[in-house]
């Protein structure tokens, strides 16, 4: 069976165990958006032994921090990284919780400090872990935010 | 313990920091009657940046800070300022602390005392944010528990709104670290929200007459009629929240109030030795005198 959906790449960061679904948000985390010049593909919903179902990016040509790269977490705690050379993996992890995030969430609360646009002021979260689900909670209104994935910026 | 620099929010204090400002309060109850002279801000000016309405809590600030020696700028008329020209109000603060050794702030946004202690290098003390958070408040809630009742196995019961009453919410989470019982008191429609439930305290759900018989303190809140579908509906629950004298009278527990009231006492409880609620406005003065002093020195 040919499991590979997406075709190799020489060089770039393979997102690999995407929640199925997750990998449009998984885009905006680390920046990807219309006009965005990299070469990118994706898989939605595709088969996982490990998660049944599950979604797959690919980035050749942009470098991805580490932190930026855990932030993925948010969405898709299971997600574990590929970084690629000459189309060899040469390094791998799992994202990991990041503890605070600047600027990548946007307050639920329209009252809030940090969606005063008229201010020179930046949304920050601290991440949190209640029962089992991330949430992220503002560090300027005190505002919980469960979806996290609804609520980027 | 750390020392206080800014005071944003009741939640950033742990049980020693609330009770250490409690305990300096106490050397300015003399000196808040006017009994007894202390200018140890002598020389210091506090700016009060009021964008909201407030008569009691900017001229409590004002009273401490004139009191101990300081002086005090004020941000005028909302519509004579640089905010009516659009100015933001970071460039305020920034301009502002120009002039002052310390700045109390409320502002409409929640969160703008947060975002004030970021880009300011003077203190900066939250008079209230929005539907945020209000510290002096509950501190001086705290210390007028402490010196009409006790802090300590503490009973107190929360009547009339709980869900709407940040007042309330910020007491309880601060009344938790004390280990109290808390009582609630309130109509189907208004009971505390499950979030506040959650905190580390003992709650028991109860009627008035029960509580006025086994609490140390009644705390009582104004019911809002904009609260309920109609009038009518609002009477009969405001009437039956309603504190009267007889109901307290002679009875060993003391009545306390954020104010503005509006009938939710009846004004013959006022006579009564229970009635603490103005000396609770009075005890704005020490609280905030301890709170200045500790932020400017
Ligand atoms: N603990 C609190 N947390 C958040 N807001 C509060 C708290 N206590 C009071 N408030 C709100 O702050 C505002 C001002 O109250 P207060 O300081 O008592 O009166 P004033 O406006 O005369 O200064 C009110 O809207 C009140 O609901
Ligand atoms: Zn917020």
């Amino acid at each position: 069976m040919n499991v590979l959906t997406v075709s190799k790449i020489r060089e770039g960061t393979v997102i690999d165990h995407i929640t199925a679904g997750k990998a449009l948000e998984v885009l905006k985390i680390i920046g990807i958006k219309s006009g965005s010049k990299e070469r990118v593909s994706m898989a939605m919903n595709v088969e996982s032994r490990k998660m049944g179902k599950k979604d797959i990016v690919k980035v050749e040509g942009k470098f991805i921090g580490d932190e930026e790269l855990n932030r993925i977490s948010l969405i898709a705690p299971r997600a574990t990284i590929n970084i690629i050379k000459e189309f060899e993996i040469i390094r791998k992890f799992n994202v990991s919780l990041p503890r605070e995030v600047e600027g990548i969430i946007r307050c639920p609360n329209q009252n809030c400090m940090s969606n005063d646009e008229k201010e020179p002021v930046k949304s920050f979260f601290r991440i949190e872990e209640e029962d089992g689900r991330v949430i992220a909670r503002c560090e300027y209104c005190g505002k919980k935010v469960y979806d996290i994935g609804r609520f980027l910026v | 313990m750390s020392k206080i620099r800014h005071l944003i929010s009741i939640d950033d204090l742990s049980r020693q920091d609330i009770e250490y400002i409690l305990k300096k309060a106490d050397n300015f109850v003399e000196v808040a009657k006017g009994k007894k002279s202390l200018k140890i801000l002598s020389g210091k000016i506090l700016a009060n940046l009021f964008f909201e309405p407030s008569t009691r809590t900017r001229m409590s600030f004002e009273t401490a800070m004139k009191r101990l020696g300081g002086d005090v700028i004020n941000l005028g008329s909302l519509e004579a300022t640089s905010l009516a020209k659009g100015e933001s109000l970071a460039d305020t603060l920034r301009v502002v602390q120009q002039y002052a050794d310390c700045i109390v702030l409320r502002h409409q946004r929640e969160g703008s005392a947060r975002f004030a202690s970021q880009i300011c290098s003077v203190p900066v003390i939250n008079a209230g944010d929005g539907a945020g958070q209000h510290p002096t408040q509950t501190l001086l809630d705290l210390y007028t528990i402490r010196m009409e009742a006790k802090l300590k196995n503490l009973k107190i019961a929360m009547v009339g709104d709980l869900k709407y009453s940040r007042t309330v919410h910020s007491l309880i989470k601060a009344l938790a670290l004390f280990n109290a019982e808390i009582y609630l008191v309130s109509p189907e429609l208004l009971k505390l929200p499950e979030e506040i439930l959650e905190v580390d305290a003992r709650f028991i759900e109860s009627d008035l007459k029960t509580a006025i018989d086994e609490v140390d303190v009644l705390y009582v809140t104004r019911i809002q009629k904009e609260r309920f579908p109609d009038e009518e509906e609002y009477r009969k629950v405001a009437g039956s929240y309603k504190i009267t004298s007889d109901m307290i009278e002679g009875k060993d527990v003391v009545v306390m109030h954020p104010l503005p009231r509006v009938d939710e006492i009846a004004y013959d409880v006022d006579r009564l030795k229970n009635a603490v609620y103005f000396k609770q406005a009075f005890y704005g003065v020490p609280v905030r005198m301890a709170i200045l002093s500790e932020v400017m020195s």
